[in-house]
């Protein structure tokens, strides 16, 4: 049985490109949408060929318009710097509308303030760098997106597309 | 005295790191970069970038909060 069973087992490729890395980004809010950016462009510029496959919420960060926010709700880790301290929100009154829309401002000017790059810089900074970025096809049929609300030079694929590229990179992360 | 300088102050993770890569570039095989970084990160970061890249770290000092490095590019 163990003959079947490695028969049927995937080809690994053996020279696999140490200087590879995929990243599948499935979050779209203005908190998750850092680590993807920022391990991929660091990583181009170490070298690394690196390749994005955006699924789901992800697909957020390709749009032309960047309206990114983030949520306290259901989020009790995050704890902003606030007169001193560090003050989470209780979950009734994240829920009120508006506390999101402030809340998000809110990071932003932090993020401002300590120098820290907007999305839409690190963006232009991953294609720059000639970081491969692939949209799923599945999502953005169910979520009903364009290519015309999306950033230029996206390349649209699927499940098998990425297992492809999955095969070939040396490091594969997904957030 | 280094070819280039790179002011990378008040720059957080990961922008000193990109600035850096977009500066050598622009320059000559054995050439040099010279960093001024806020980010106490870039320590650590800025080691890292050299060894996986290959280029060199000539120098590193800090003065005031200011973290100086010297990057000699490979080749």
């Amino acid at each position: 049985m163990s003959n079947v069973a490695e028969m049927s087992s995937p080809q690994i490729n053996p020279g696999i490109d140490p200087n590879t890395m995929s990243i599948i980004v499935t979050k779209g809010s203005l908190d998750w949408a850092y680590p993807p950016f920022i391990l991929g462009t660091t990583a181009a510029a170490m070298g690394l060929e690196v390749t994005m496959f955006f699924t789901f919420y992800g697909l957020n960060l390709l749009m032309k318009d960047l309206d990114l926010q983030v949520s306290s709700l259901g989020n009790p880790a995050m704890k902003m710097p606030m007169m001193g301290m560090h003050m989470g929100m209780p979950n009734i009154v994240s829920a009120i509308p508006g506390v999101d829309a402030a809340a998000s401002k809110m990071m932003k000017n932090l993020m401002k303030k300590k120098g820290i790059a907007p999305i839409a810089e690190l963006r232009e900074l991953a294609v720059e760098a000639d970081v491969r970025l692939i949209a799923c096809q599945m999502t953005m049929d169910m979520f009903e997106y364009g290519q015309g609300d999306m950033i230029d030079g996206l390349e649209i694929g699927g499940a098998a597309t990425y297992i492809e590229v999955a095969t070939q990179s040396h490091i594969n992360l997904f957030i | 005295m280094a070819d280039q300088v790179l002011d990378a102050k008040g720059l957080n993770c990961p922008l000193p790191i990109l600035r850096a890569k977009k500066a050598l570039k622009s320059l000559q095989g054995g050439n040099t970069l010279e960093i001024l970084s806020t980010d106490p990160g870039s320590v650590a970061d800025f080691a890292a970038f050299c060894r996986t890249t290959g280029n060199e770290l000539v120098e590193q000092n800090e003065e005031d909060g200011v973290y100086t490095y010297l990057i000699r590019k490979s080749g």
